[in-house]
């Protein structure tokens, strides 16, 4: 990738940014219920006159035009203030640092879970292609990807936590015994679906005319595998392993909810349950951000790694 | 229509799965005569029996029986994600074809949208949408739709560009043919199978999110009989009555691999060049 491609893509990623902003901006003026009335709500002994509100919704800027009130909050934004939660009674972004590394260690963790299944199996059923052990993986990768993952949590919970006894049910913090349950229950239904890729991307490499070159040549069944079509079928994988580790990051909030990991979808749900859209809009944009940074390093690693994008400087 | 037939009786998966299809819809249209109770009516005093052979799935908070509302919840649930089915298909093969066939400024403008969307989590943007808006059927699938109607604005506006470029289509220009003929007797006849197939392997996922809305509160709300909302409800009563949680899961496991199943085999059955 040059360096003119990766200016284009970085500033792709500030249009999206500003998209979404705007967007869940215009919602939250559309939604029902008046943020002025909610922020006093907290305090019910306190009488409030209509003249009191609109002093505050004036000091707050809130009786401005929409598009005012968006540039306002843009402007605030891109110096790092993306306003103030008065569901936890701290700003945005405090809170946001707070949740992120929750919800970066759930997905390190099933990603890895899912690596150390998908990639094998994925191999491994490639290989013995129309085997037993092949329509066994695919069953199993069918089920996999059929499996709502909310159920599957409340399932392991269920047998594991309460039948069982063996983890706690109770969650709300961040350690290795709260972590193995949504980890385990993203990292299935994670690995069935990224071992059929697995499978495909290599059954096309095996396909390849390179592949019967080799043979013909007389090399060795697990030369060819391990030295020549792996080594090309991983370039695609590493793409679709940044591809579900962002999804992870959006994807894990009904997860987080059934675990009450302290995570950003579960901070997510929570604030929107509450109606603290300045939290809701600050997470939202943050994943957002993510999600579009390790794409992008994901697309410039896979160009660092293939040598033929690199020759022609793409 | 004539490969379909071919298909039931050649491919047996397919028949097979279709067959599947049928029955799901048919206990959903059959729900109140297979429903032995009502499944709204709370009797308190049954609250949260065990299943048995009076109640087979047990009985939820209220006393309201748990194996009827699974029933009623397949009509719900069923309806629900077919509606949403046919309105990101409709949105997104609209947009996509007007698009594609009169590319410039309004290519211009719903592929940016699209681009910006597709770069992005869809689930996490659909819980905000869903959530800001407030929790109801409606605007859960108003947020699913804001968030997938790109992929088939995508598929149909590649299509479109494909079979413009096709001699029928040119010379049904040069005879003086208008565009909303060469559309609708051109076009749209030529995209629409490969867009149905999509949209009939996509009934399982959307199936999931939508459930998945509901689950946290932000899709059909109470006391709709909805599958993603009665886990919702199970899940509070994990440790005194599992059962709740157990079986409207279930139903949607099994909905989504009926669907899942019917989707592959439609793609063999109506796109034979695809393989694998």
């Amino acid at each position: 990738m040059k360096n003119k491609q990766i200016w284009g893509r970085i500033g792709q990623i500030v249009l999206v940014l500003l998209g979404i902003s705007f967007v869940t901006f215009a919602l939250v003026m559309l939604s029902p219920g008046d943020p002025v009335r909610q922020m006093i709500a907290g305090n019910e002994d306190i009488v409030v006159s209509q003249v009191e509100i609109d002093a505050l919704r004036h000091e707050l800027g809130l009786d401005k035009p929409f598009i005012f009130q968006y540039l306002d909050w843009l402007g605030r934004a891109v110096q790092g203030d993306f306003g103030f939660s008065y569901m936890v009674k701290k700003p945005v972004v405090e809170e946001l640092m707070q949740s992120l590394p929750a919800t970066l260690i759930l997905a390190l963790a099933s990603t890895l879970f899912m690596l150390v299944f998908s990639l094998p199996l994925g191999i491994y059923s490639a290989v013995k292609r129309n085997s037993v052990f092949d329509y066994a993986v695919r069953g199993l990768t069918f089920f996999g990807v059929s499996i709502p993952n909310f159920w599957m949590g409340l399932m392991l919970l269920w047998i594991f936590g309460l039948k069982l006894g063996w983890l706690p049910i109770v969650g709300g913090r961040v350690s290795l015994e709260t972590l193995i349950l949504p980890a385990t229950t993203l990292g299935i239904v994670m690995a069935a679906k990224y071992t059929r890729q697995v499978r495909t991307t290599v059954l096309e490499e095996l396909n390849q005319d390179y592949v019967v070159g080799a043979r013909a040549r007389g090399m060795s069944e697990s030369y060819i595998l391990w030295r020549e079509v792996l080594p090309n079928a991983m370039l695609p994988l590493i793409t679709l392993l940044g591809l579900s580790f962002g999804n992870l990051l959006g994807g894990a909030a009904v997860v987080e909810i059934v675990f009450s990991w302290p995570g950003l979808g579960y901070l997510a749900v929570q604030s929107i349950i509450y109606r603290d859209f300045q939290l809701v809009q600050g997470i939202v944009l943050w994943i957002a951000l993510m999600y579009m940074v390790i794409n992008l390093v994901v697309d410039i690693s896979y160009n660092r790694l293939d040598p033929r994008l690199r020759k022609e400087g793409r | 229509m004539e490969n379909l037939i071919n298909g039931l009786k050649n491919n047996r998966a397919f028949a097979f799965s279709s067959f599947l299809v049928l029955l799901l819809i048919g206990i959903a249209l059959a729900a109140p005569l297979l429903a032995p109770y009502d499944p709204l009516e709370a009797t308190m005093k049954n609250a949260y029996l065990p299943p048995s052979s009076e109640h087979l799935f047990g009985t939820d908070k209220l006393g309201r029986d748990n194996f009827s509302r699974v029933l009623y919840g397949a009509s719900y649930s069923l309806s629900s994600v077919l509606l949403l089915v046919a309105v990101i298909f409709a949105v997104g093969t609209s947009l996509g074809v007007l698009a594609g066939y009169f590319g410039g400024k309004v290519d211009t403008v719903i592929m940016r949208i699209s681009d910006m969307m597709i770069s992005f989590p869809g689930m996490i943007l659909a819980i905000a949408i869903a959530g800001i808006m407030g929790g109801s059927l409606i605007n859960a699938i108003i947020a699913l739709t804001i968030v997938t109607w790109t992929k088939y604005a995508r598929l149909a506006r590649s299509m479109v560009l494909k079979i413009k470029k096709r001699d029928f289509v040119e010379a049904a220009v040069v005879n003086g043919g208008k565009p909303t003929h060469i559309l609708w007797k051109h076009i749209v006849p030529n995209i629409l199978p490969l867009m149905i197939i999509t949209a009939a392997s996509d009934i399982g996922a959307m199936m999931m999110e939508l459930a998945g809305l509901s689950f946290l509160g932000f899709g059909s709300q109470p006391p709709a009989p909805e599958w993603g909302l009665m886990l919702n409800e199970g899940r509070q009563q994990l440790q005194t009555a599992p059962w709740l949680m157990f079986f409207p899961g279930l139903a949607i496991f099994l909905t989504v691999v009926v669907f899942n199943l019917w989707g592959d085999s439609l793609r063999d059955v109506l796109d034979p060049r695809q393989e694998d």
